[in-house]
């Protein structure tokens, strides 16, 4: 008969490295509900626990630089649009402000106080869309619908400013497309004071929430060092703690007219990252309360650009000069003169830059786009190992990347 | 006569099977309604059938209540295409969601419905089998409803479905000790010393007649609920489907109508569970505490108690929704910390807490 022997936990850990265990890899993505489109991530796991992830993205890539160098600046337009395409007026306005300092022009206070406007109201769509989405991850469908319902209200607004609710196109280089119309500052405060209670109730449902609190508080932490060195930007760095925001650090569009506060993190967690993007929608609405309060009269373009802007309507069909103008401006492209130039704006997901070279013309040499949520994604290497499968979501919730600028 | 009343205990577990899957057919549709209510959303609202849609008020309000969708979700289930994935083992595959339905539905027997006055004034607690083991069938079967979950997960042989099988069978079998010893002090005060009632549910009932054991062990009704929470799986506990993380979970793999059958037994459970609630610690079938019974005698006060009792169950139901489209979900060790480091000192303390209490003073309603 043979002996019995009593296993203790101490025997079974001397064992260890004998008995056999071996990793699951895990194919998340690039359909997944938590990847918020295409991304892919690689995932090794042992039991529950992350050991290794590798994202591997590109699943969207159109070529959009490549495609620049083949169309005139201002068609190239409706390109921006899908880069973040959450708050895709945010992209028109840093590439028209792009491509505009590279012709060394300027256009007008109420031109750029428009541009103002649209920013921060693309910034506040795309940060409900973001808190939303987190706290959809995290489980809580109910605020993200909330959320929604406050961005179908600012599409509506978008719509009557610029005729298209999702896709805008509304910059041209050197002014707007349209002034604004009639009555729509009004409509704006309005939606933005229903937002705001609103914001109060997902504040309730999920800021305070334990579940919430708990799913977040202590997970993806990012430190100061590591957002740095991988070239985190927009909430995801000053989530960090880094109060780095280039509206205040290197003003575009007259930026350093406004008075709000960037708000920046403590620990560099999830939670953090949520709030700051939660505190970022209100001085988002309190740059756009005050730009309409004092939004200048006057031209909403660039009239003394003449080769660049292309002239309104009712001139080109009464006058010589201005419909050859228009001709040239529509066959040719708006004359941008040789040189390169960087621009970075901030955006909703962090800094978007446009690095254009112009060989004089109406075409970009070349265009290179920095895309924030691609310097985003590449701390998830770092900092979803040792976490929990769960935890992907509250992480990439967290980060509120789009992977449309990401691929470009 | 012992045919006659197998017949008719037969039929009325038939009557319970077809009430309680309508209830999880119209819970469903529910769910969908109370959720676009709490979201701002209308909820399902536009689907009708041609000629029962036209009838000129209620077509109508029965389109707006969304009632026809039920109809349309049950046949789509019904005509969708049955695809079996070639990895597969297609016995278990196929066993799994019978498994899971079965122990759901097997506990009606023992849940006393509603309560008969005589003609001479006792009263009879309808139920079809009173056996003095009812919550221990109860507690067996819900046991069993882990294997339907585990065994989808595990013969779907793909990695999602894996790993929901896997935190659904530790998260089950932790929260089923809660349950346990949350159910033992109920019965505890229930039972004076000597009774030979044992386990049996409609004592229970009985004993609640004046006072309700939701006021009278709050703790204890709240562990229950929570065990009972995560018992189900619903949200905040839905680990084993986790729809962000694991796409769909255990049912990941499923499609047409075994997907359905995984729906419907869901929600068999919850009303089963929100059943067993209401009988443990809201009164079953009395009308409200401290008050007499209004029934009147005979099958009239038969089916008004009934009705109570369904009412009760349905508010209860409510609640369940109500939770989920509120709360985040947890993550699985945190389950399984709120499970083994709260709940179950917890229970064991208030388990302890009412034994010294009922050993050194009479209870409130131990007459």
């Amino acid at each position: 008969m043979p002996e019995s022997r009593e296993i203790s936990i101490g025997d079974v850990e001397s064992q260890a490295a004998t008995l056999q265990s071996e990793k699951m890899t895990l194919n998340v993505g690039p359909s997944h509900p938590t990847t918020h489109g295409v991304l892919r991530l690689l995932v090794e796991l042992e039991g529950d626990i992350m050991t290794k992830v590798t994202p591997v993205i590109g699943y969207l890539h159109r070529g959009d630089e490549k495609i620049a160098e083949n169309m005139t600046y201002n068609q190239f337009v409706p390109y921006t649009d899908r880069l973040d395409y959450l708050g895709p007026l945010a992209n028109n306005v840093a590439y028209a402000i792009a491509v505009e300092k590279l012709a060394g022009i300027e256009v007008p206070a109420r031109c750029q106080a428009i541009r103002v406007i649209c920013t921060e109201l693309a910034r506040i769509s795309s940060h409900l869309l973001g808190l939303g989405v987190f706290g959809m991850d995290t489980g809580a469908w109910t605020p993200f619908m909330y959320c929604f319902t406050e961005r179908e209200k600012l599409m509506d607004l978008f719509e009557e400013l610029t005729g298209a609710r999702f896709t805008n196109s509304y910059t041209r280089i050197g002014g707007v497309t349209r002034d604004i119309p009639e009555g729509w500052t009004g409509r704006v405060i309005e939606a933005l004071n229903s937002m705001q209670r609103t914001l109060k109730e997902v504040d309730t449902l999920l800021t305070r929430n334990r579940i919430f609190y708990d799913r977040c508080v202590g997970v993806g932490i990012i430190a100061k060092e590591d957002a740095i060195s991988y070239g985190l930007t927009g909430p995801n760095l000053r989530g960090s703690g880094i109060p780095l925001d280039l509206r205040k650090d290197k003003p575009y569009s007259g930026y350093e007219n406004y008075d709000f506060d960037v708000p920046v993190g403590k620990t560099g967690d999830c939670y953090d990252r949520f709030l700051v993007r939660m505190e970022e929608v209100h001085q988002s609405i309190r740059i756009v309360m005050q730009a309409i309060e004092k939004l200048p009269d006057g031209p909403w373009y660039a009239e003394d650009a003449k080769k660049i802007f292309a002239p309104p309507k009712d001139k080109v069909l009464t006058s010589m000069e201005e419909l050859i103008q228009n001709f040239m401006i529509v066959t040719q492209g708006p004359q941008i003169p040789a040189g390169e130039v960087y621009f970075e704006a901030e955006n909703p997901k962090g800094a978007l830059g446009f690095y254009v070279v112009s060989r004089g013309g109406g075409v970009p040499y070349r265009l290179k786009i920095r895309a924030p949520s691609f310097c985003n994604l590449s701390i998830l290497p770092k900092i979803l190992p040792g976490l929990m499968l769960t935890d992907v979501t509250t992480v990439l919730g967290s980060l509120d990347f789009v992977m449309g600028e990401c691929d470009r | 006569m012992d045919w006659i009343q197998l017949a008719i205990e037969a039929g009325f577990g038939l009557a319970f099977i077809i009430v309680v899957m309508s209830m999880a057919g119209l819970t469903v549709v529910a769910e969908r309604k109370f959720c676009g209510f709490i979201q701002g959303r209308l909820g399902p609202n536009r689907t009708t059938i041609p000629i029962l849609g036209s009838i000129p008020f209620f077509g109508r309000l029965i389109t707006r209540m969304g009632l026809f969708q039920l109809v349309a979700d049950g046949s789509k289930f019904l005509f969708k295409e049955e695809i079996v994935p070639g990895h597969v083992n297609k016995f278990y595959y196929n066993l799994a969601p019978i498994v899971a339905l079965i122990p759901p539905l097997v506990p009606l027997v023992v849940l006393p419905f509603g309560q008969m006055t005589l003609a001479d004034g006792t009263i009879r607690q309808l139920i079809i089998a009173n056996v003095d083991i009812g919550m221990l069938v109860i507690l067996a079967f819900s046991s069993l409803g882990v294997y339907g979950t585990v065994l989808a997960g595990w013969a779907a042989n793909s990695k999602y479905p894996f790993m929901g099988g896997i935190r659904a069978s530790a998260q089950m079998i932790s929260y089923e000790l809660t349950m346990g010893l949350s159910i033992l002090p109920v019965f505890l005060w229930a039972n004076v010393p000597g009774s030979t009632e044992g386990l049996s549910i409609a004592n229970i009932v009985v004993f609640q007649q004046t006072h309700w054991f939701v006021y009278l062990q709050p703790l204890t009704a709240l562990l229950f609920l929570v065990a009972l929470f995560a018992e189900t799986n619903r949200a905040p506990f839905d680990m084993a489907e986790s729809e962000t993380d694991l796409v769909g979970g255990f049912h990941t793999e499923y499609g047409a109508f075994k997907f359905g059958i995984f729906f419907v037994s869901e929600y068999a459970h919850v009303i089963v569970g929100s059943g067993l609630f209401v009988l443990l610690f809201l009164g079953g079938s009395n009308f409200l505490p401290m008050l007499p019974n209004p029934w009147p005698v005979g099958i009239p006060g038969a089916i008004l108690s009934t009705l109570w009792f369904i009412a009760k169950t349905s508010a209860l139901v409510f609640f369940f929704i109500w939770i989920r489209w509120t709360l985040p979900r947890f993550r699985y060790d945190q389950v399984m910390n709120l499970g083994w480091k709260m709940l179950l000192p917890v229970a064991i303390a208030n388990l302890v807490f009412v034994m010294v209490l009922l050993a050194t003073i009479t209870p409130v309603a131990a007459q």
